[in-house]
Protein backbone atom coordinates (compact mmCIF):
# COMPACT_ATOMS: atom_id res chain seq x y z
CA UNK A 1 0.00 0.00 0.00
CA UNK A 2 2.84 2.54 0.32
CA UNK A 3 3.47 3.13 -3.45
CA UNK A 4 -0.37 4.28 -3.41
CA UNK A 5 -0.18 6.40 -0.90
CA UNK A 6 3.00 7.40 -2.49
CA UNK A 7 0.93 7.84 -5.88
CA UNK A 8 -1.89 9.92 -3.90
CA UNK A 9 0.83 12.07 -2.50
CA UNK A 10 2.25 13.06 -5.39
CA UNK A 11 -1.45 13.25 -7.47
CA UNK A 12 -2.87 15.72 -4.71
CA UNK A 13 0.44 17.92 -4.82
CA UNK A 14 0.96 18.28 -8.75
CA UNK A 15 -2.91 17.91 -9.64
CA UNK A 16 -5.73 20.18 -8.42
CA UNK A 17 -8.96 18.57 -7.35
CA UNK A 18 -11.23 18.16 -10.81
CA UNK A 19 -13.96 20.07 -8.44
CA UNK A 20 -11.48 23.18 -7.60
CA UNK A 21 -10.35 23.29 -11.27
CA UNK A 22 -13.76 23.55 -12.25
CA UNK A 23 -14.78 26.29 -9.24
CA UNK A 24 -11.81 28.20 -10.27
CA UNK A 25 -12.50 28.25 -14.22
CA UNK A 26 -16.30 29.25 -13.81
CA UNK A 27 -15.28 31.76 -11.02
CA UNK A 28 -12.73 33.35 -13.66
CA UNK A 29 -15.30 33.49 -16.51
CA UNK A 30 -17.62 35.17 -13.94
CA UNK A 31 -15.34 37.89 -12.82
CA UNK A 32 -15.10 40.81 -13.76
CA UNK A 33 -12.56 42.42 -12.06
CA UNK A 34 -9.50 43.37 -14.22
CA UNK A 35 -7.12 42.46 -11.03
CA UNK A 36 -8.93 39.40 -10.26
CA UNK A 37 -8.89 38.27 -13.75
CA UNK A 38 -4.70 38.43 -14.25
CA UNK A 39 -4.77 36.45 -10.79
CA UNK A 40 -7.22 33.75 -11.73
CA UNK A 41 -5.17 33.26 -15.26
CA UNK A 42 -2.21 32.87 -13.37
CA UNK A 43 -3.76 29.90 -10.42
CA UNK A 44 -5.70 28.51 -14.44
CA UNK A 45 -2.01 28.21 -16.05
CA UNK A 46 0.10 27.44 -13.02
CA UNK A 47 -2.29 24.61 -11.90
CA UNK A 48 -2.31 23.64 -16.00
CA UNK A 49 1.60 23.42 -16.02
CA UNK A 50 1.48 21.54 -12.66
CA UNK A 51 -0.06 18.56 -13.93
CA UNK A 52 1.69 18.62 -17.79
CA UNK A 53 5.15 18.71 -15.84
CA UNK A 54 4.74 16.87 -12.98
CA UNK A 55 5.57 19.63 -10.16
CA UNK A 56 3.78 20.64 -7.01
CA UNK A 57 1.33 22.71 -7.61
CA UNK A 58 2.53 25.09 -4.88
CA UNK A 59 6.33 25.09 -3.54
CA UNK A 60 4.54 25.41 -0.02
CA UNK A 61 4.00 21.42 -0.67
CA UNK A 62 2.31 21.21 2.90
CA UNK A 63 2.08 19.26 6.23
CA UNK A 64 1.10 15.87 5.08
CA UNK A 65 -1.90 15.16 6.32
CA UNK A 66 -4.60 12.55 7.14
CA UNK A 67 -8.01 11.20 7.83
CA UNK A 68 -8.58 7.92 7.92
CA UNK A 69 -12.11 6.73 8.04
CA UNK A 70 -11.75 3.11 8.84
CA UNK A 71 -13.96 0.03 9.49
CA UNK A 72 -13.96 -1.96 12.20
CA UNK A 73 -12.66 -4.85 10.67
CA UNK A 74 -10.40 -3.67 8.58
CA UNK A 75 -7.55 -7.01 8.72
CA UNK A 76 -4.48 -4.11 7.84
CA UNK A 77 -5.13 -1.42 10.29
CA UNK A 78 -1.52 -2.13 12.22
CA UNK A 79 -0.12 -1.25 9.21
CA UNK A 80 -1.58 2.05 8.32
CA UNK A 81 0.54 4.09 10.31
CA UNK A 82 3.87 2.91 9.66
CA UNK A 83 3.03 2.56 5.87
CA UNK A 84 1.67 6.58 5.89
CA UNK A 85 5.22 7.77 7.65
CA UNK A 86 7.21 5.52 5.00
CA UNK A 87 5.21 6.84 2.16
CA UNK A 88 5.82 10.22 3.61
CA UNK A 89 9.63 9.89 3.50
CA UNK A 90 9.54 8.33 0.15
CA UNK A 91 7.17 11.17 -1.23
CA UNK A 92 9.61 14.07 0.24
CA UNK A 93 12.38 12.78 -2.34
CA UNK A 94 10.23 11.45 -5.36
CA UNK A 95 7.67 14.29 -5.98
CA UNK A 96 9.66 15.91 -4.34
CA UNK A 97 8.38 17.81 -1.56
CA UNK A 98 9.59 20.61 0.28
CA UNK A 99 10.62 19.77 3.96
CA UNK A 100 8.28 21.34 6.32
CA UNK A 101 8.69 19.66 9.45
CA UNK A 102 10.37 21.93 11.96
CA UNK A 103 10.76 21.14 15.68
CA UNK A 104 9.29 24.51 17.67
CA UNK A 105 11.81 24.74 20.21
CA UNK A 106 15.42 23.74 18.48
CA UNK A 107 14.29 25.33 15.36
CA UNK A 108 15.74 21.88 13.38
CA UNK A 109 14.16 20.59 10.20
CA UNK A 110 13.45 17.38 10.40
CA UNK A 111 14.34 16.87 6.77
CA UNK A 112 11.95 14.02 5.55
CA UNK A 113 8.17 16.00 6.55
CA UNK A 114 8.08 13.74 9.86
CA UNK A 115 8.88 14.39 13.44
CA UNK A 116 6.85 14.09 16.51
CA UNK A 117 2.92 14.02 15.62
CA UNK A 118 3.80 14.48 12.13
CA UNK A 119 2.81 12.77 9.29
CA UNK A 120 -0.60 14.41 11.20
CA UNK A 121 -3.07 11.24 11.27
CA UNK A 122 -6.79 11.42 12.07
CA UNK A 123 -8.64 8.29 13.03
CA UNK A 124 -12.34 7.58 12.41
CA UNK A 125 -13.63 4.77 12.86
CA UNK A 126 -17.14 2.73 11.25
CA UNK A 127 -19.26 -0.15 10.27
CA UNK A 128 -17.31 -2.07 7.89
CA UNK A 129 -13.68 -3.93 6.75
CA UNK A 130 -12.08 -1.49 4.69
CA UNK A 131 -10.64 1.90 4.61
CA UNK A 132 -10.59 5.38 3.79
CA UNK A 133 -7.33 7.43 3.18
CA UNK A 134 -7.84 11.29 2.70
CA UNK A 135 -4.41 12.39 1.61
CA UNK A 136 -4.98 16.08 2.40
CA UNK A 137 -1.41 17.87 2.88
CA UNK A 138 -2.35 21.74 4.13
CA UNK A 139 -0.41 24.45 3.31
CA UNK A 140 0.84 26.92 6.19
CA UNK A 141 -0.64 30.36 5.02
CA UNK A 142 -3.85 29.35 4.76
CA UNK A 143 -3.84 27.55 8.18
CA UNK A 144 -2.55 30.44 9.47
CA UNK A 145 -5.84 32.13 8.37
CA UNK A 146 -7.66 29.39 10.87
CA UNK A 147 -9.64 30.88 14.39
CA UNK A 148 -11.52 29.34 17.43
CA UNK A 149 -14.30 31.76 18.57
CA UNK A 150 -15.54 30.69 22.00
CA UNK A 151 -18.89 32.75 21.59
CA UNK A 152 -21.03 33.48 24.31
CA UNK A 153 -24.04 31.05 23.31
CA UNK A 154 -26.71 34.50 23.87
CA UNK A 155 -24.77 35.84 20.43
CA UNK A 156 -26.85 32.91 18.46
CA UNK A 157 -26.47 32.40 15.09
CA UNK A 158 -26.31 36.46 13.90
CA UNK A 159 -23.29 36.57 16.17
CA UNK A 160 -21.88 33.06 14.37
CA UNK A 161 -22.60 34.90 10.82
CA UNK A 162 -21.35 37.97 12.05
CA UNK A 163 -17.75 36.61 13.48
CA UNK A 164 -17.43 34.40 10.31
CA UNK A 165 -17.46 37.45 7.92
CA UNK A 166 -15.02 39.07 9.96
CA UNK A 167 -12.70 36.19 9.89
CA UNK A 168 -12.62 36.91 6.31
CA UNK A 169 -12.59 40.14 6.30
CA UNK A 170 -9.37 39.77 8.57
CA UNK A 171 -7.91 37.80 6.52
CA UNK A 172 -8.12 39.68 3.56
CA UNK A 173 -5.62 37.98 1.04
CA UNK A 174 -3.17 36.56 3.55
CA UNK A 175 -4.29 32.63 2.99
CA UNK A 176 -4.04 33.16 -1.12
CA UNK A 177 -7.62 33.58 -2.01
CA UNK A 178 -10.36 32.38 -3.64
CA UNK A 179 -10.43 30.37 -0.55
CA UNK A 180 -13.07 27.36 0.42
CA UNK A 181 -14.08 28.21 4.51
CA UNK A 182 -15.07 25.50 7.04
CA UNK A 183 -16.88 26.00 9.47
CA UNK A 184 -17.40 23.71 12.70
CA UNK A 185 -20.43 24.78 14.90
CA UNK A 186 -20.57 23.56 18.50
CA UNK A 187 -18.69 20.44 20.40
CA UNK A 188 -15.76 21.79 22.42
CA UNK A 189 -12.66 23.88 21.39
CA UNK A 190 -10.77 20.90 19.35
CA UNK A 191 -14.22 19.23 17.84
CA UNK A 192 -15.22 22.64 16.28
CA UNK A 193 -11.58 22.78 14.58
CA UNK A 194 -11.78 19.19 13.36
CA UNK A 195 -15.40 19.60 12.09
CA UNK A 196 -14.57 22.88 10.20
CA UNK A 197 -11.30 21.17 9.13
CA UNK A 198 -13.21 17.88 7.26
CA UNK A 199 -16.15 20.49 6.19
CA UNK A 200 -13.47 22.91 4.47
CA UNK A 201 -11.38 20.10 2.90
CA UNK A 202 -13.28 16.50 2.76
CA UNK A 203 -16.57 18.11 1.37
CA UNK A 204 -16.68 18.82 -2.53
CA UNK A 205 -16.62 22.36 -4.06
CA UNK A 206 -19.14 23.34 -4.56
CA UNK A 207 -21.23 21.15 -2.40
CA UNK A 208 -24.14 22.15 0.42
CA UNK A 209 -25.19 20.53 4.29
CA UNK A 210 -27.97 18.06 3.70
CA UNK A 211 -29.75 19.76 6.38
CA UNK A 212 -31.72 22.85 4.55
CA UNK A 213 -31.32 24.83 7.67
CA UNK A 214 -27.34 24.71 7.22
CA UNK A 215 -27.38 24.85 3.78
CA UNK A 216 -28.94 28.21 3.95
CA UNK A 217 -26.36 29.35 6.34
CA UNK A 218 -23.61 28.39 3.96
CA UNK A 219 -25.19 30.09 1.01
CA UNK A 220 -25.81 32.98 3.04
CA UNK A 221 -21.90 33.21 4.13
CA UNK A 222 -20.92 31.98 1.04
CA UNK A 223 -22.49 35.25 -0.38
CA UNK A 224 -21.72 37.42 2.50
CA UNK A 225 -17.63 36.76 1.79
CA UNK A 226 -18.36 37.24 -1.82
CA UNK A 227 -19.83 40.92 -1.26
CA UNK A 228 -16.45 41.91 0.72
CA UNK A 229 -14.63 42.84 -2.76
CA UNK A 230 -11.11 41.04 -1.05
CA UNK A 231 -11.12 39.48 -4.48
CA UNK A 232 -8.20 36.70 -5.38
CA UNK A 233 -4.80 37.22 -3.21
CA UNK A 234 -6.87 40.27 -1.77
CA UNK A 235 -6.18 42.86 -4.89
CA UNK A 236 -10.16 43.06 -5.13
CA UNK A 237 -12.69 41.24 -7.19
CA UNK A 238 -16.11 39.23 -6.88
CA UNK A 239 -14.25 35.79 -5.77
CA UNK A 240 -13.09 35.53 -2.25
CA UNK A 241 -14.47 32.12 -1.69
CA UNK A 242 -15.32 29.44 -4.03
CA UNK A 243 -17.18 27.50 -0.95
CA UNK A 244 -18.21 27.71 2.80
CA UNK A 245 -19.50 24.63 4.03
CA UNK A 246 -20.37 24.09 8.02
CA UNK A 247 -20.75 21.15 10.20
CA UNK A 248 -22.36 21.02 13.67
CA UNK A 249 -22.30 18.87 16.73
CA UNK A 250 -24.42 19.59 19.84
CA UNK A 251 -23.01 21.88 22.17
CA UNK A 252 -22.71 22.05 26.21
CA UNK A 253 -25.06 24.56 27.15
CA UNK A 254 -22.60 26.81 28.84
CA UNK A 255 -20.43 27.01 25.17
CA UNK A 256 -20.47 28.10 21.60
CA UNK A 257 -17.88 27.03 19.91
CA UNK A 258 -16.81 28.81 16.28
CA UNK A 259 -13.78 27.12 14.84
CA UNK A 260 -12.81 28.45 11.22
CA UNK A 261 -10.66 26.53 8.75
CA UNK A 262 -9.67 27.97 5.67
CA UNK A 263 -7.90 26.12 2.51
CA UNK A 264 -6.44 28.61 -0.30
CA UNK A 265 -7.10 27.15 -3.79
CA UNK A 266 -4.56 25.04 -3.65
CA UNK A 267 -6.82 22.70 -2.50
CA UNK A 268 -5.18 19.12 -2.84
CA UNK A 269 -6.90 15.91 -1.64
CA UNK A 270 -6.70 12.45 -2.98
CA UNK A 271 -8.51 9.39 -1.10
CA UNK A 272 -7.08 5.68 -1.00
CA UNK A 273 -9.21 3.30 -1.14
CA UNK A 274 -8.54 -0.88 0.47
CA UNK A 275 -11.01 -3.23 0.65
CA UNK A 276 -10.43 -5.96 3.08
CA UNK A 277 -8.99 -8.51 0.80
CA UNK A 278 -5.65 -5.58 0.45
CA UNK A 279 -7.12 -4.19 -3.19
CA UNK A 280 -5.58 -0.67 -3.38
CA UNK A 281 -7.32 1.33 -5.43
CA UNK A 282 -6.08 5.62 -5.29
CA UNK A 283 -9.40 8.43 -6.34
CA UNK B 1 -0.47 49.46 -18.93
CA UNK B 2 1.62 45.74 -19.66
CA UNK B 3 5.47 45.98 -19.93
CA UNK B 4 8.46 43.13 -20.85
CA UNK B 5 11.54 44.24 -19.48
CA UNK B 6 15.01 43.66 -19.50
CA UNK B 7 17.22 43.29 -16.25
CA UNK B 8 18.76 45.58 -15.00
CA UNK B 9 15.33 48.12 -14.59
CA UNK B 10 16.99 51.24 -14.36
CA UNK B 11 13.27 53.71 -14.60
CA UNK B 12 11.22 52.11 -11.77
CA UNK B 13 9.09 55.31 -11.37
CA UNK B 14 7.13 55.09 -14.97
CA UNK B 15 5.18 52.04 -13.53
CA UNK B 16 1.94 52.77 -12.01
CA UNK B 17 -0.54 50.77 -9.63
CA UNK B 18 -2.37 48.57 -12.09
CA UNK B 19 0.48 47.71 -14.37
CA UNK B 20 1.53 44.13 -15.22
CA UNK B 21 5.15 43.38 -15.91
CA UNK B 22 6.98 40.74 -17.14
CA UNK B 23 10.97 40.18 -16.35
CA UNK B 24 13.59 38.40 -18.51
CA UNK B 25 16.86 38.74 -17.25
CA UNK B 26 17.72 37.71 -13.47
CA UNK B 27 16.06 37.81 -10.41
CA UNK B 28 17.60 37.86 -6.91
CA UNK B 29 15.89 35.75 -4.22
CA UNK B 30 16.05 36.96 -0.37
CA UNK B 31 13.73 36.75 2.15
CA UNK B 32 13.86 36.83 5.82
CA UNK B 33 17.35 35.81 6.59
CA UNK B 34 18.71 36.61 3.10
CA UNK B 35 17.57 39.97 4.13
CA UNK B 36 19.30 40.05 7.62
CA UNK B 37 22.65 38.79 5.92
CA UNK B 38 22.83 41.02 3.16
CA UNK B 39 22.53 43.91 5.11
CA UNK B 40 24.50 43.14 8.12
CA UNK B 41 27.40 41.95 5.35
CA UNK B 42 27.09 43.63 1.88
CA UNK B 43 25.84 42.11 -0.94
CA UNK B 44 27.73 39.57 -3.27
CA UNK B 45 26.47 40.57 -6.37
CA UNK B 46 24.99 44.68 -7.86
CA UNK B 47 21.74 45.05 -6.89
CA UNK B 48 21.20 48.26 -8.41
CA UNK B 49 18.04 47.86 -10.66
CA UNK B 50 17.70 44.29 -9.63
CA UNK B 51 14.13 42.53 -9.35
CA UNK B 52 14.04 40.74 -5.91
CA UNK B 53 11.23 37.90 -4.95
CA UNK B 54 10.66 36.87 -1.44
CA UNK B 55 10.70 33.34 -2.33
CA UNK B 56 11.67 30.17 -0.51
CA UNK B 57 12.07 27.59 -3.68
CA UNK B 58 11.96 23.70 -3.80
CA UNK B 59 15.00 22.85 -5.75
CA UNK B 60 16.73 19.39 -6.36
CA UNK B 61 20.28 18.84 -8.29
CA UNK B 62 20.11 16.41 -10.91
CA UNK B 63 23.35 15.49 -12.32
CA UNK B 64 25.40 18.13 -10.39
CA UNK B 65 22.86 20.88 -12.09
CA UNK B 66 20.32 22.75 -10.10
CA UNK B 67 16.80 22.21 -11.40
CA UNK B 68 13.97 24.41 -9.64
CA UNK B 69 10.78 22.46 -9.05
CA UNK B 70 8.74 25.48 -7.55
CA UNK B 71 9.29 28.98 -6.77
CA UNK B 72 5.71 30.94 -5.97
CA UNK B 73 6.31 34.01 -3.55
CA UNK B 74 6.21 33.96 0.38
CA UNK B 75 4.30 36.47 2.60
CA UNK B 76 5.85 39.84 1.76
CA UNK B 77 4.82 41.70 5.37
CA UNK B 78 7.64 39.37 7.14
CA UNK B 79 10.51 41.59 5.76
CA UNK B 80 8.65 44.74 6.34
CA UNK B 81 11.01 45.29 9.39
CA UNK B 82 13.90 45.80 6.99
CA UNK B 83 13.04 46.43 3.16
CA UNK B 84 13.25 50.22 3.61
CA UNK B 85 17.30 49.73 4.81
CA UNK B 86 17.45 46.91 2.46
CA UNK B 87 15.80 49.27 -0.82
CA UNK B 88 18.13 52.17 0.31
CA UNK B 89 21.54 50.27 1.00
CA UNK B 90 21.19 48.66 -2.39
CA UNK B 91 18.57 50.11 -4.80
CA UNK B 92 16.67 46.94 -6.59
CA UNK B 93 13.84 48.49 -8.58
CA UNK B 94 11.41 45.87 -8.26
CA UNK B 95 10.17 43.97 -4.91
CA UNK B 96 8.04 40.80 -6.02
CA UNK B 97 6.23 38.83 -3.34
CA UNK B 98 2.49 38.44 -2.05
CA UNK B 99 0.44 40.45 0.52
CA UNK B 100 1.84 43.89 0.06
CA UNK B 101 3.96 45.59 2.57
CA UNK B 102 3.81 48.55 4.76
CA UNK B 103 4.30 52.00 5.49
CA UNK B 104 7.66 52.09 5.45
CA UNK B 105 8.33 50.05 2.50
CA UNK B 106 5.88 52.73 0.72
CA UNK B 107 7.68 55.78 2.16
CA UNK B 108 10.79 53.80 0.82
CA UNK B 109 10.05 53.16 -2.69
CA UNK B 110 9.06 56.81 -3.19
CA UNK B 111 12.21 57.81 -2.10
CA UNK B 112 14.25 55.50 -3.73
CA UNK B 113 12.33 55.21 -6.94
CA UNK B 114 11.13 51.46 -6.75
CA UNK B 115 8.30 49.93 -6.90
CA UNK B 116 6.60 46.04 -4.92
CA UNK B 117 4.36 44.00 -7.65
CA UNK B 118 2.66 40.93 -6.35
CA UNK B 119 3.23 37.61 -7.84
CA UNK B 120 0.11 35.30 -7.89
CA UNK B 121 0.34 33.51 -4.87
CA UNK B 122 0.90 29.48 -4.66
CA UNK B 123 1.79 29.74 -8.44
CA UNK B 124 4.84 27.88 -7.50
CA UNK B 125 4.80 25.68 -10.99
CA UNK B 126 4.60 28.58 -13.21
CA UNK B 127 7.27 30.58 -11.47
CA UNK B 128 9.28 27.69 -12.37
CA UNK B 129 8.65 26.90 -15.66
CA UNK B 130 9.84 30.53 -16.24
CA UNK B 131 12.96 30.25 -14.41
CA UNK B 132 15.27 28.81 -16.95
CA UNK B 133 18.36 27.93 -14.77
CA UNK B 134 19.90 28.94 -11.59
CA UNK B 135 23.20 31.45 -12.23
CA UNK B 136 24.26 31.21 -8.59
CA UNK B 137 23.75 30.75 -5.37
CA UNK B 138 25.04 32.38 -2.37
CA UNK B 139 24.90 31.55 1.38
CA UNK B 140 23.91 28.20 0.52
CA UNK B 141 25.45 26.25 3.42
CA UNK B 142 24.83 29.02 5.85
CA UNK B 143 21.21 29.41 5.31
CA UNK B 144 19.77 26.47 3.26
CA UNK B 145 17.84 26.12 0.37
CA UNK B 146 14.91 27.92 1.29
CA UNK B 147 16.57 30.97 2.93
CA UNK B 148 19.92 31.26 0.35
CA UNK B 149 20.40 34.33 -2.34
CA UNK B 150 19.37 32.62 -5.38
CA UNK B 151 20.18 34.23 -8.21
CA UNK B 152 17.77 32.99 -11.28
CA UNK B 153 18.04 33.39 -14.77
CA UNK B 154 14.18 34.06 -16.11
CA UNK B 155 11.96 34.70 -19.42
CA UNK B 156 8.87 36.29 -19.12
CA UNK B 157 8.77 36.17 -15.22
CA UNK B 158 4.75 37.41 -14.50
CA UNK B 159 2.37 37.95 -14.40
CA UNK B 160 4.07 40.88 -11.70
CA UNK B 161 1.28 43.13 -10.83
CA UNK B 162 2.18 46.82 -9.58
CA UNK B 163 0.35 47.13 -6.25
CA UNK B 164 2.61 49.81 -4.49
CA UNK B 165 4.17 52.53 -6.64
CA UNK B 166 6.83 54.70 -6.45
CA UNK B 167 4.53 57.67 -5.96
CA UNK B 168 3.33 57.10 -2.77
CA UNK B 169 0.04 54.49 -4.31
CA UNK B 170 -0.62 51.13 -2.78
CA UNK B 171 -3.40 49.30 -4.10
CA UNK B 172 -3.87 47.49 -1.05
CA UNK B 173 -5.00 50.52 1.40
CA UNK B 174 -7.88 51.16 -1.95
CA UNK B 175 -9.20 47.50 -1.50
CA UNK B 176 -8.97 47.74 1.86
CA UNK B 177 -11.08 50.29 2.26
CA UNK B 178 -13.59 49.47 0.05
CA UNK B 179 -13.35 45.88 1.86
CA UNK B 180 -13.91 47.78 5.58
CA UNK B 181 -16.91 49.64 4.09
CA UNK B 182 -18.59 46.45 2.34
CA UNK B 183 -18.05 44.93 5.74
CA UNK B 184 -19.82 47.62 7.80
CA UNK B 185 -22.85 47.31 5.55
CA UNK B 186 -22.93 43.59 5.44
CA UNK B 187 -22.82 43.95 9.57
CA UNK B 188 -26.12 46.17 9.48
CA UNK B 189 -28.30 43.61 7.72
CA UNK B 190 -27.45 40.67 8.95
CA UNK B 191 -30.53 39.07 10.45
Amino acid sequence: MIDEIVDAIRRAETQLSEDTVNALKKAYERETNEMARTQLKAIIDNFTVAKNESLPMCQDTGLQTFFIDMGYDFPYRAELKNAITEAVRRATKEVPLRPNAVHPFLHKNSGDNTGRFVPYIHWELREGDDVVIHVIPKGGGSENMSGLYMLPPGVGIKGIKKTVVEHIFRSGGKPCPPTIIGVGIGGGADLALTLAKKAAILRPVPSRHEEEFVAQLEEELYEMANKLGIGPMGLGGDTTVLDVHVEYAHRHPATLPLGIVTQCWANRKRKVHIDANGRVEVI
Amino acid sequence: MEYHEKTPILDARKYKVGDVIYVTGEVVLARDEAHKKLLEEGAPIDLKGSVIYHCGPVVTKKNGEWKVVAAGPTTSIRMEIFEDQFIEKFHPAIIVGKGGMGEKTLKALKEHGAIYAAYTGGCGALAAERIKSVKEVHFLDELGIPEAVWVFNVEEFGPLVVTMDSHGNSYYDEVDSKAKKNLDTLLKNIK
